[in-house]
């Protein structure tokens, strides 16, 4: 209830309260059911799914006349079934691999569905159906009712995810070994893909059939940077899911002439990029980071066991090693001298004279730790 | 024959087809409780295939699998399994002690979650694996050994008396192999049953007492000792090779064996 | 000519030129570049079209061709860091900068003839208004131009690096190996790609263009297995799917390029139903014949397994078949009725001897 309080706090507006909690919830949907899309590589399918969504709804109109979302959105689930079977059935009985398969259902769905809507406008009495605002979305649109269904429908996506969690983790992780434990993973898969399909039909309206897929996609690719535990990337992508929602919704309420749905997708473009870069230990900028003190690392003890070679040559420990000599063995990798700058600041090699280093005591310790460490690591 | 001890394993005529071409003709097994028993045969031979429908993963064109006297699918808690470590992703979020934990999922039943005891027994099946300072680590960083033995570990905690392996030493390690032989003549030691799928005929004889010699249909099976000989090895390799490419290498790893 | 003509014309070579490049991705496993190109390219069409302010400049096409090309950089990029796999790489990327383009469009370019309607749908209908007129004489629609340059690169392409083409296709480690590169090859098409999308998307918009490139190639991957038979054939449907596509919106007063996307679909359907070898009326056909004839093997070869052995007394019995085998009853009896009348086993107080032709049987069987 925390969430609706604030919301009320900030708005007083009825039209963009409507706005924001429609597109909170199926951020919260979308983000938490395409976890499983993306993990199971079905990012495209969700793709797929959507755009097959729109024959349906222009049939559930031609068929009811009726624009009531629900009647729409039952039209639109069960066009993006037949589209995910259609997909089923070409994969298991033709050699033809899901990539074609996807891009066929996605294209002729969709251009199917622009005939249907090229038709509707044309019918008589049909008022401009409105049916147009399915293609982009159209947030301004959403009524309280519309807010009502989704919600519920989502929450109850959201309890079955809920209730069958430890089984969905199986059939995404190890679907055959799930099926050696005598769960039915057939069963499974089509209550996990029937539940995605209503996920993407919840923000037909709202985001659209064109853009819907990077509410799958988005919001789980962004979390999985932040985290290693299942629990929490779905938490954490329903979070972004509803986030970037509410925030492209609200924005493309209050501007003219700013389509929702791609609004909302550069919102949770925008997270993506923070998440890749940002994110610790996966994100790029870490990453960078990373690399740069292994490399340092590496030269640093490149430079010491160097050091070390030439100085089995001599039993005076002390006797100088000109650096020019080092900067050969490194074989042009360059930085030797900063490098010898930062082990004399650390107390491993000591400047003889002006151009000439020695190993100290602690040097040679530290030559016997990285050796053994590495011979340790060999096994 | 019904006179016999039961049979830990027992396939009778099984065949398995794929788009109407046969993957395994007709093949008859028997394994007695207690051995560890290797499957070897090329590429091809339908080894993993004869493990999976064992496992009722695939549905054969005709015979029968008998667990313990009775089908696999009343049988289901006495067998476990271990599939090829690259059959999954390994980027899954998701730790060693949760992969581990599947292995109860059975036992658990539906939609309960895993309580303590669950957790305690994942523990003790990565302490036998020596994994026990990686409970919480999450599994893509693991190396191909050590993903292994968390494979092991969650089949461990299936407490089967049948385990069948799907070439449980592929991309392992030589102290991780040692370590997995180890555990699993332990686990024949302690009566069970073990079926694995096998690549490397040098160390057939010094890892298993038991061996299935498979290509298509099946050549052999029996004791390593009677079993494993030269004319059935040729037999397997050498005269019906599923595909013709394979046959050289196998040929090459065939004469390796024989120098033994 | 006519209008009438003139459009299905342009149909036909959009398809036409479609198609050809679409062979290599339904081959390559790339279908969906064409999806992630056909959206991306939009940003580049807008860009292009702020700065030119002409919605006919061929700066447009360049600008979007680049584009496309940007998005399959992008997406390997995006790809290399590891942080997610390919296919979510690829459904990243093109929402970004379709989203954009729709954006830029609806802001900015709501005044001239640019809108996100003709973005998803193109318009076919109005190509034979914008004519090529060189002082005075009609030379006839600009898009027909257009496309037939398109399909005069594809075709030249598509001929000069044939066997690059399909060993890069094939084997593209072979490929690298005889020194072909096959990064650029595949730089190369995915340049194609993006000429040809950027071309159609006037005639049939962003979405249906994956309709033309993916669908026809796919049927014709039903129907062939040569690679020279696929480009004909892939053509071949495209063209039909055009012309039929523009009777059926005459027919159905309703939009042309969704109604040959429609065409396409049905004649992939027809495809996926009826190929001679590959349709699923064929695959049950011969499954329904194989059945049996496997039953028959089957039942040779586990004769010929349990011949002269000990065992045999209880393995080769008709009672057997039923318990191990796992036939039913009726099912044993029936296979063993058709296996006497082929000549194939002797029954004797209920034990079962093959015949030689029986015998004959199982070793092929098991040779196979």
């Amino acid at each position: 209830m925390n969430l609706m309080q604030i919301l009320k706090g900030l708005m007083f507006d009825y039209t963009l309260r409507t706005v924001a909690l429609g597109s909170g919830i199926l951020g919260i949907v979308s983000g938490a059911l395409g976890v499983y899309a993306v993990l199971r590589k079905q990012s495209l399918l969700g793709d797929a799914m959507s755009h097959a969504a729109l024959p349906g709804i222009a049939i559930a109109f031609i068929l009811t006349g009726s624009k009531a979302p629900l009647v729409l959105i039952l039209g639109a689930a069960a066009a993006g079934w037949v589209g995910t079977l259609f997909i089923m059935a070409v994969l298991n009985k033709t050699r033809i691999k899901d990539d074609s398969a996807l891009g066929i259902v996605l294209s002729v769905f969709f251009g199917f569905g622009l005939v249907l809507l090229t038709f509707i406008q044309k019918m008589p009495k049909a008022t401009q159906a409105g049916l147009d605002n399915f293609l982009f979305g159209q947030a301004a649109t959403l009524m309280e009712r519309d807010v009502i269904i989704m919600g519920l429908l989502g929450a109850a996506v959201l309890i079955i995810m809920m209730v069958f969690w430890k089984e969905f983790k199986l059939l995404s992780f190890d679907s055959e070994f799930g099926s050696s434990l005598g769960f039915p993973i057939k069963k499974l898969d089509f209550i996990l893909t029937g539940l995605l399909v209503v996920a993407i039909v919840l923000g037909l309206q709202t985001v659209g059939v064109v853009l819907m897929s990077a509410m799958i996609v988005a919001p789980a690719a962004s979390a999985r940077q932040w985290t290693d535990k299942l629990g929490l990337m779905v938490a954490l992508s329903a979070v972004f899911g509803a986030l970037a929602g509410m925030s492209g919704a609200i924005i493309s309420s209050v501007t003219a002439h700013l389509p929702t749905g791609p609004t909302i997708v550069l919102c949770i473009s925008f997270v993506v990029a923070v998440s890749m870069t940002l994110a610790p230990n996966r994100g790029l900028l870490w990453r960078w980071f990373r690399e740069r003190r292994n490399n340092r690392r590496l030269r640093l003890e490149a430079v010491l066991l160097d050091l070390g070679m030439l100085a089995e040559q001599h039993e005076d420990l002390s006797h100088g090693h000109p650096a020019s000599v080092l900067n050969t063995m490194s074989m042009g990798q360059g930085g030797v001298e900063r490098s010898l700058e930062e082990l004399e600041r650390r107390g491993l090699v000591q400047n003889i004279n002006e151009d000439e280093w020695a190993l100290t005591q602690g040097g040679v310790k530290e030559i016997n730790r990285i050796l053994e460490h590495r011979e340790v690591k060999k096994v | 024959m019904d006179n016999e001890e039961i049979k830990a394993i027992r396939v009778d005529d099984l065949t398995v087809a794929y788009r109407d071409k046969p993957v395994l003709w007709d093949i008859d097994l028997n394994v007695p409780p207690g051995v560890l028993m290797a499957i070897v045969g090329p590429n091809g031979a339908g080894k993993t295939t004869l493990i999976k429908s064992i496992l009722g993963l695939v549905k054969p064109a005709a015979g029968q699998v008998l667990i313990y006297g009775k089908p696999y699918q009343q049988q289901r808690s006495l067998v476990g399994y271990v599939p090829q470590r690259e059959s999954v992703d390994w980027d899954f979020p998701t730790s060693v002690l949760d992969v581990v934990m599947m292995g109860r999922y059975g036992i658990i039943g539906w939609i309960r979650r895993p309580g303590r005891e669950d957790r305690e027994l994942a523990m003790q099946a990565l302490e036998k694996v020596r994994m026990q300072d990686f409970a919480n680590r999450q599994i893509s960083q693991l190396s191909g050994g050590q993903q292994q033995r968390v494979f092991l570990a969650r089949a461990l905690v299936q407490d089967a008396k049948v385990y069948l392996m799907d070439e449980p030493f592929q991309g392992v390690d030589a102290t991780t192999e040692k370590a997995i032989v180890e555990l699993l003549q332990q686990l024949r030691s302690d009566g069970r049953t073990v079926a694995v799928v096998h690549h490397d005929l040098q160390t057939v004889i010094e890892y298993f007492d038991w061996v299935t010699l498979l290509n298509v249909r099946s050549i052999a099976s029996g004791p390593v000792a009677e079993v494993f000989t030269d004319e059935n090895l040729h037999l397997t390799y050498a005269g019906r090779v599923a595909f013709s490419r394979e046959s050289k290498e196998q040929k090459n790893s065939l004469s390796d064996g024989d120098k033994q | 000519m006519n209008a009438e003509i003139e459009i299905q014309l342009i149909a036909s070579v959009v398809a036409a030129a479609c198609a050809l490049p679409g062979v290599f991705l339904v081959l390559r496993r790339m279908a969906l570049m064409s999806d992630a190109i056909s959206h991306a390219i939009l940003v580049g069409i807008v860009l292009a079209f702020f700065v030119t302010k002409n919605i006919a400049s061929p700066f447009l096409i360049i600008a979007a061709a680049f584009t496309g090309v940007i998005t399959v950089v992008l997406v390997e990029l995006l790809n290399r860091t590891r942080l997610v796999k390919e296919d979510a790489a690829i459904g990243l990327v093109f929402p970004v900068l379709f989203s954009i383009g729709v954006i830029l469009i609806a802001r900015y370019a709501g005044n001239v003839h640019l809108d996100t309607d003709a973005v998803l749908l193109g318009e076919l209908a109005f190509a034979p208004f914008n004519r090529i007129v060189i002082s005075g004489y009609d030379l006839g629609p600009q898009a027909l131009y257009v496309m037939s340059a398109v399909l005069l690169v594809n075709i030249l392409f598509i001929a000069l690096f044939y066997k690059e083409l399909k060993l890069a296709t094939f084997d593209s480690g072979l490929a690298a190996a005889l020194g072909f590169s096959p990064v650029f090859i595949h730089y190369t098409l995915m340049s194609l790609v993006s000429i040809t999308t950027v071309g159609a998307f006037e005639a049939v918009g962003s979405i249906l263009v994956v309709a033309l490139m993916i669908a026809p190639p796919a049927t014709a991957y039903l129907l062939t297995d040569s690679l020279m038979w696929m480009l004909g054939l892939s053509v071949s449907i495209g063209v039909i799917s055009g012309i039929s596509g523009y009777w059926l919106a005459r027919f159905m007063d309703a939009s042309i390029a969704g109604c040959m996307a429609t065409m396409t679909g049905i004649f992939f359907i027809l495809g996926l139903l009826f190929a001679p070898e590959r349709g699923m009326v064929a695959l049950a056909r011969r499954h329904a014949r194989n059945r049996w004839e496997f039953a028959l093997w089957t039942l040779a070869v586990h004769l010929f397994n349990h011949e002269n052995l000990p065992e045999s007394a209880t393995e080769n019995r008709v009672d057997h078949l039923h318990e191990h085998v796992g036939w039913d009853r009726e099912y044993a009896q029936k296979v063993l009725t058709h296996a006497k009348q082929r000549d194939i086993v002797e029954q004797e107080n209920g034990r079962l001897y093959l015949t030689r032709t029986g015998r004959q049987m199982a070793k092929r069987a098991l040779v196979k």
